[in-house]
C-alpha cells in the first residue's frame, strides 16, 4: 500500500494524481498533510503541489469530460465525504482509460458516487446561499457564521459578491476555521481568531449596529406570523431545515429575554 | 421608525398575507446593476421554512388589510372584526432593504386590501416598487398584486418594476365567486390577466430584437384558486388551470387548500381540516400537465371528475391504462419512461443516459434511486420478470399501498381495510 501525502488542496490532489502516474504507484491511500500513522504503510510518497502538473491532469480530463463533469470532480472533492479522494482517483482512471466520455455511465458505481458527492456539495452550497444570516456591526460590516457539511465557501463566493456588491461582508466557516471577506472590490480568503462559542450576547450587543437587534426581532416576528398553525407539518419543516443548521439561523434561536 | 408600532404592523400584515401561497422567486434573471443591491437568479432560493413546511422566500405582506370588499373566504373582509393596519411606503421599503441585506429574503411580495378604490391602491403598490428600483437600485425580486379594476396605465407601470404580477381568480367558477364575493366577478379578473399577457408577450418580442429593451414582468404572471371552500370538482379546477396555462401564458397556478377562518354558513366551519391531501394531488396533476406531457383529460374526465386521494395521479393514470405497459426502459422513449409510476423526471433522464453504456437491470435501477417497489409492476426487462404478470389494477394498487409507508397512511386506514 502506498500512502500519498498532499497538502489538502484540490491543486495538491491533482498534482498527486500526476505523480501516481509518473511514478507508477499502486494501491493508493490519500492522506491530507501528515496526520496518519505511517508505520502501517509500506511506502510513503510526499507530494509537493505543482501548478503545472495539476494543469496537465486537468487538461487531460477536459479532453474527455464536459464542463459539468470537470466541475463535478471539484465539487466531489469539496464534499469531504469519507474516502472521496480514492473514489475520485478511481473515476479519473476510468475517464483516462476510456476513449469516450463516461460521465453518463451511471450504473457504474464510481461514476454514480462522484455524481452523488457533487450533488451533495451542490445542495449544501445552495443551502448556504439560503441560510447565511448577516448581522450588521457598528463599523458597517455584515458578518455571518456558518457550519456547512461540505467545504462550500469557494462555491458561494461569486453569488454573494454579485448580490451584495455595495456592502462589506464576511462569511466565516466555523467548522473549517476560515472565512471569505468582501471589501467592496474583491473577495479574499481570511483566517481569523474567531471563537463563536465565546461570543456572549452582551458582547454581540456591543459590537452590533443599533438597529441590528430590531431587525432580528422583526424577522422573528415575521417568521412566526406567516406560519399557518392548522397546517402544521414538523416532518416537512425538519426535512427542509434540519436541526444542525438552527444555531446559526436567527429565526430558530429562542429569545432568552422573554 | 417607531419600533413597536412597526413590529405590530408587521405581525398583522404578514399574518393577513400568508394565505396567498405563491412564494416563488424563480424565473427572473435580473443582474446587479452598477454595483447596486441584489440580483435575481433563474432558480429561486427558499431562505427559511415555517413549521407548516412552507418555504419563505419573499417578504410577503399586505400594504394594508383595510378593505372595501366583503369576500367571505378572505380574512381581511370588511365585516370581519380584526385589527387593521397600514404600512407607509417608506416602512415597506426600509423593511425590504433591511431584510434583504441580511440575506433573509429574495425580495418583496406585496399585496393589499382595496382601500378607497382600485387605482388608489395600485398606485401605492407601484410607488413602492418604483422607489425600490430607482432610488435604492434594488435588483432583488419583486412580486406585485395586480388589483382588479386598476387602470392599464398603472398595470403597465407595475410591470416595468416588478418581476412577477399576479391576479388571483380565487374561486374556480363564476357561481362560487358570486356566492362568496358578491362584489366581484370573473371578468374583472380575466381582464387584467389578458392585458398583462399581451404586454408580457409584446415586451418579450421586443427584447429579442433589442437586448436593451426594458424588462416587463420577466417572471411572468401567476394566479391562485382556493380549494375546498366550495363544491367544485377537480375536473373544473384543473380545467380552469389548463385554461390559464393555455390562454393566459400563466407561469404558475397555485392551489390553496381553504383554511377555515369564518363562521359564515356558506363555508366549511372553523375546525374543518384543511384539504391538504387534495391540494397535494392537484399540484401533482398540475406538474404532470406542465412537465410530463400529460393532457388534462388523461388525468380527470367526466366519468372520473375527482383525483384519487389515496394514490397519486400518475399511478392512477397507469392503473387505468395498463394496456400501455409494461415499458422496456432500455429501449423506450424518454417521454414514455417519464410516464412510469415511481420514475420521476430526473430518474428518467438518468436512465436514458446510463442505458447507452449497458443494458440496465433491476438492480441498476435501484442504484439510480428510482422508487422501484412502485415501478416494478410497469417494467419489462430482457429477462422475463414475474412481478408484472397478469395482475389486475386493483391487485397492483393494493400491493403498492401495502408496501409503502405513505405520509398519508393514517388518513386512509379505513379504506385500506377494505382490500
Amino acid at each position: 500500500m502506498t500512502q500519498v501525502i498532499y497538502d489538502a488542496t484540490y491543486e495538491g490532489w491533482l498534482t498527486a494524481v500526476f505523480e501516481i502516474y509518473e511514478y507508477k504507484l499502486g494501491d493508493i491511500v490519500f492522506v491530507k498533510n501528515e496526520v496518519s500513522n505511517s508505520l502501517l504503510f509500506s511506502t510513503t510518497h510526499f507530494v509537493t503541489t505543482d501548478p503545472d502538473k495539476a494543469k496537465r491532469v486537468l487538461s487531460g480530463l477536459q479532453k474527455r469530460l464536459s464542463a459539468e463533469g470537470i466541475s463535478n470532480i471539484y465539487k466531489a472533492f469539496l464534499s469531504e465525504v469519507n474516502q472521496i479522494e480514492e473514489t475520485m482517483f478511481q473515476f479519473v482512471k476510468y475517464v483516462l482509460a476510456s476513449s469516450i466520455n463516461i460521465e453518463r455511465d451511471l450504473s457504474n458505481s464510481t461514476v454514480l458516487d462522484i455524481k452523488k458527492a457533487a450533488r451533495l456539495t451542490g445542495k449544501e452550497s445552495h443551502r448556504m446561499e439560503a441560510f447565511v444570516r448577516f448581522k450588521l456591526t457598528k463599523d458597517q460590516l455584515y458578518y455571518a457564521i456558518v457550519e456547512p457539511d461540505c467545504d462550500v465557501l469557494p462555491l458561494i463566493e461569486s453569488h454573494f459578491k454579485n448580490r451584495y456588491a455595495d456592502q462589506r461582508w464576511l462569511i466565516y466557516d466555523a467548522k473549517r476555521k476560515y472565512g471569505i471577506y468582501y471589501d467592496l472590490e474583491n473577495v479574499a480568503t481570511v483566517q481569523l481568531q474567531f471563537n463563536p462559542e465565546a461570543a456572549s450576547s452582551k458582547f454581540l450587543t456591543e459590537i452590533c449596529d443599533e438597529k441590528e437587534e430590531f431587525f432580528q426581532n422583526l424577522w422573528k416576528r415575521y417568521f412566526s406570523s406567516v406560519n399557518i398553525e392548522s397546517r402544521k407539518n414538523m416532518r416537512l419543516h425538519l426535512q427542509h431545515m434540519p436541526k444542525r443548521y438552527w444555531k446559526n439561523l436567527t429565526e430558530k434561536i429562542p429569545d432568552f429575554k422573554k | 421608525m417607531v419600533h413597536e408600532r412597526v413590529m405590530e404592523k408587521l405581525g398583522i400584515l404578514a399574518d393577513a398575507a400568508k394565505y396567498d401561497v405563491s412564494c416563488s422567486s424563480a424565473l427572473s434573471n435580473r443582474k446587479n446593476k452598477d454595483k447596486g443591491l441584489g440580483d435575481s437568479k433563474g432558480y429561486g432560493i427558499c431562505h427559511s421554512f415555517t413549521e407548516d413546511g412552507r418555504c419563505v422566500s419573499l417578504l410577503k405582506i399586505l400594504l394594508t388589510n383595510h378593505c372595501i370588499f366583503d369576500c367571505a373566504y378572505c380574512v381581511s373582509r370588511k365585516s370581519n372584526d380584526i385589527k387593521r393596519a397600514a404600512f407607509t411606503v417608506d416602512e415597506v421599503v426600509d423593511l425590504t432593504i433591511g431584510f434583504y441585506r441580511r440575506n433573509y429574503i429574495e425580495g418583496l411580495f406585496l399585496s393589499s386590501g382595496i382601500f378607497d378604490n382600485a387605482d388608489y391602491t395600485m398606485e401605492r403598490l407601484v410607488r413602492i416598487a418604483k422607489k425600490l428600483r430607482l432610488e435604492h437600485n434594488f435588483n432583488g425580486y419583486i412580486h406585485l398584486k395586480a388589483i382588479p379594476g386598476a387602470s392599464d396605465q398603472l398595470l403597465k407601470e407595475a410591470g416595468m418594476y416588478a418581476d412577477r404580477l399576479s391576479v388571483n381568480v380565487e374561486m374556480p367558477t363564476e357561481q362560487s365567486l358570486k356566492l362568496l364575493a358578491p362584489d366581484k366577478n370573473h371578468i374583472d379578473v380575466i381582464k387584467p390577466m389578458e392585458y398583462l399577457k399581451n404586454e408580457i408577450v409584446g415586451y418579450r418580442e421586443e427584447k429579442k430584437l433589442n437586448y436593451k429593451a426594458p424588462l416587463f414582468a420577466p417572471a411572468g404572471q401567476s394566479t391562485q384558486m382556493v380549494i375546498g371552500a366550495t363544491k367544485e370538482s377537480d375536473l373544473e379546477i384543473l380545467g380552469m388551470a389548463d385554461y390559464f396555462y393555455q390562454q393566459m401564458n400563466m407561469k404558475r397556478v397555485y392551489y390553496s387548500g381553504y383554511v377555515p377562518i369564518s363562521n359564515d354558513n356558506r363555508l366549511p366551519a372553523i375546525g374543518t381540516p384543511v384539504p391538504i391531501i387534495r391540494e397535494n394531488r392537484l399540484y401533482q396533476a398540475d406538474w404532470l400537465i406542465r412537465y410530463y406531457g400529460f393532457n388534462v383529460n388523461e388525468i380527470v374526465g367526466f366519468n372520473q371528475p375527482n383525483l384519487d386521494l389515496d394514490i397519486d395521479p400518475k399511478l392512477g393514470w397507469a392503473l387505468r391504462n395498463l394496456n400501455q405497459f409494461p415499458v422496456d426502459i432500455n429501449t423506450a422513449d424518454l417521454e414514455l419512461i417519464k410516464r412510469i409510476p415511481g420514475i420521476g423526471f430526473l430518474s428518467a433522464t438518468k436512465i436514458v443516459a446510463a442505458r447507452q453504456f449497458k443494458k440496465l437491470m433491476p438492480q441498476d435501477l435501484q442504484k439510480l434511486g428510482i422508487a422501484y417497489t412502485r415501478a416494478k409492476y410497469f417494467l419489462a426487462f430482457a429477462t422475463p420478470f414475474q412481478m408484472q404478470k397478469d395482475l389486475t389494477s386493483i391487485q397492483i394498487k393494493s400491493q403498492i399501498l401495502n408496501s409503502q409507508k405513505s405520509k398519508y397512511k393514517n388518513d386512509f386506514s379505513n379504506q385500506l381495510a377494505l382490500f
